[in-house]
């Protein structure tokens, strides 16, 4: 009877969570050492446990650690917004660009950014409400009692193509105030202060706390709405509290990265085929691994051709597209 | 509900339209199922013999008029609930292609555990049961891509067993399996009933299957109740012809020491009118 709980790739499982861990651990450590200035661990650990208001200190704690904890927290969100999204959707390729989510805040982000550039204060929070707005109307459009799928994905590609549409529309009408919204477009951790890992935080909370309490219900959707609702879930109520779920972790990573691409898409790809399809094993494992190569991939982006800094968007393009074609 | 796995549960569906978008497929139909036995639902294509194994499996909600779980409006109860006295293997099923049979099977304990609930030894054992009475245990780790037909059917069976169900309904159970794995389960079907005194409700295409292996019939054609009642009563050469236009000719067959009814169509003929 014991043999139940001993799976064959338990073994595996934990092996590969501790490993996620510790290159998180790595990552975020390399993520605070290199830079223009370089620091060692013995700084950072004076950095934490005696504050002085010396440069290092300014360095590490006032622009390092916040960005690499923006980075992380922004991974994390992406990362099981993709997740869910992927498997409450039942499609490999859903992520959060595919609900129009992204394109609703980078239009209201950007209509800010151009039209009131004294208000650039608001930007997080325009995003937020377009990323809110976005999953609103997307849900409208594909309400039939309940959220259907397939038609909950056409009309997120209709959305995003409008929002889209916009977005271009505002950058040839106002093509003399672009320069400064190129940054956030690409998705750029710049100059990512405490109050937007405050911002993001919250949300990366209610990410892993409801990821913890959904797994059993992405499960039981994987066998398809008809066996679930079999096995007593309220299919319709667990899909629309998931893709709220999924609305609300991605729409706050965008207000605070920017229109950061692939990290949805990718991780959760990677996680699957490393853990499996089990979601209570998958959704930890895309978290830790979204969080390591999103501040991986920024460490990279904003060092590699230094002084010049890489948005890490754009570098997270350059480094998906091509493993995600070795993917297929 | 944990004790009373030895009460009858009482299955009825009371003057039900059911349809899809506006469409109606079943005006109306009345059935009432309430002891433990084994009954297929037949009848030609887009009769409606699935909708109405949906509308009793709360898979479709009806129109208007209700189905009844032991009195009470199925759709009001709790679905947990209903899913510990109910188990339904829909007609197309899909899984991801990692999961292995025991992840499947444990599937089918959901309906009693709360959020955080961990599995207990009770679990443990409804699952083990489940394997065994599907005879899966051996390949309880096997991954379900890696599973024949037959044994894919019979690891989707186990997870239904493990909810422990006083009512198993099948929607065309033997779809897609060779007639060899098709009697190993239409043979699990019935050792199921006789060692669990479980009802069971199944849509079946083929009707030597349904003569052979049911104790009652109910024949649907047009979203009405053509015929119900046992397999003597229903089995008839006239019934067959008013259901799907066909001369056929039944017989009773003895072989391995029992006599079951078939059917033999020859030939297709028009439906008689007013049908």
């Amino acid at each position: 009877m014991r043999e139940l709980a001993t799976d064959p790739r338990q073994t595996r499982r934990t092996i590969i969570g501790m490993a996620g861990l510790a290159a998180l651990v790595a990552a975020l450590l390399a993520g605070i050492k290199i830079g223009a200035v370089s620091v060692t661990v013995y700084d950072i650990w004076n950095v934490i446990s005696a504050p002085a208001g010396n440069e290092v200190y300014q360095i590490v704690y006032n622009i390092r650690i916040p960005r690499v904890f923006v980075g992380a927290l922004t991974g994390i969100n992406l990362a099981l917004a993709g997740c869910i999204l992927q498997g409450i959707l039942r499609n490999p390729l859903a992520d959060p660009g595919i609900i129009g989510v992204s394109a609703g805040a980078g239009l209201a982000a950007m209509t800010v950014m151009i039209l009131w550039p004294g208000l650039t204060a608001l930007v997080p929070t325009a995003a937020f409400s377009g990323a809110l707005l976005a999953a609103g109307i997307v849900f409208l459009l594909s309400w039939d009692r309940g959220v259907q799928p397939l038609k909950l994905i056409l009309a997120g590609v209709a959305l995003a193509a409008f929002f889209g549409g916009g977005m271009s529309a505002l950058m040839v009408f106002h093509s003399d105030k672009v320069q400064g919204t190129v940054n956030w477009m690409a998705g750029s951790f710049q100059g990512r202060s405490w109050d937007h890992v405050l911002m993001i935080l919250p949300y990366s909370m209610v990410g892993v706390a409801g990821a913890m309490l959904a797994h059993r219900y992405l499960n039981a959707l994987q066998l398809g709405d008809e066996v679930a609702r079999g096995l007593g879930i309220k299919v319709e109520t667990a899909r629309f509290t998931l893709v709220v779920l999924a609305a609300l972790l991605a729409g706050s990573a965008v207000s605070v990265a920017g229109l950061l691409g692939f990290v949805g898409l990718i991780i959760p790809h990677i996680a699957r085929m490393l853990v499996g399809s089990d979601f209570e094993y998958l959704l930890p494992c895309s978290a830790l691994l979204g969080a390591t190569l999103v501040v991986a991939a920024d460490t990279l982006a904003r060092t590699a051709f230094s002084p010049v800094e890489v948005p890490v968007g754009i570098f997270m393009a350059f480094l998906g597209a091509p493993f995600f074609i070795y993917l297929l | 509900m944990k004790g009373d796995k030895t009460v009858n549960h009482t299955i009825a569906a009371k003057a039900i339209k059911l349809g899809y978008g506006g469409k109606v497929i079943v005006p109306n139909i009345d059935v009432i199922i309430d002891r433990p036995e084994i009954i297929s639902i037949i009848g030609p294509n887009g009769s409606g013999k699935s909708t109405l194994l949906k509308a009793l499996s709360r898979l479709l909600k009806p129109l208007s008029g209700c189905v009844l779980l032991d009195g009470r409006d199925i759709h009001k109860l709790p679905p947990r609930e209903v899913a510990r006295i109910m188990a339904i293997l829909p007609q197309s099923v899909q899984a991801p292609v990692d999961m292995t049979v025991c992840e499947l099977v444990t599937y089918g304990r959901m309906p009693y555990k709360r959020m955080f609930e961990k599995m207990i030894a009770e679990d443990e054992d409804c699952i083990n049961d489940a394997l065994a009475a599907t005879d899966m245990q051996h390949m309880m780790h096997r991954r379900l891509d890696s599973l024949s037909g037959g044994e894919r059917q019979r690891a989707w069976l186990a997870m239904a067993l493990a909810q422990q169900p006083r009512l198993l309904l099948l929607d065309e159970p033997t779809t897609y399996l060779d007639i060899h794995h098709q009697l190993e389960l239409m043979k699990l079907v019935r050792n199921l009933y006789q060692d669990r005194q479980i009802t069971v409700i199944m849509v079946l295409h083929d009707l030597n299957h349904a003569a052979r292996f049911s104790h009652r019939i109910i024949a649907v054609k047009d979203g009405q109740v053509f015929a119900d009642g046992s397999v003597a009563e229903v089995f008839t050469a006239e019934n067959l012809q008013a259901l799907y236009g066909v001369e056929a000719t039944v017989m009773t067959l003895e072989q391995g020491g029992s006599s079951y009814l078939v059917c033999f169509p020859y030939d297709s003929c028009c439906l008689p009118q007013g049908a």
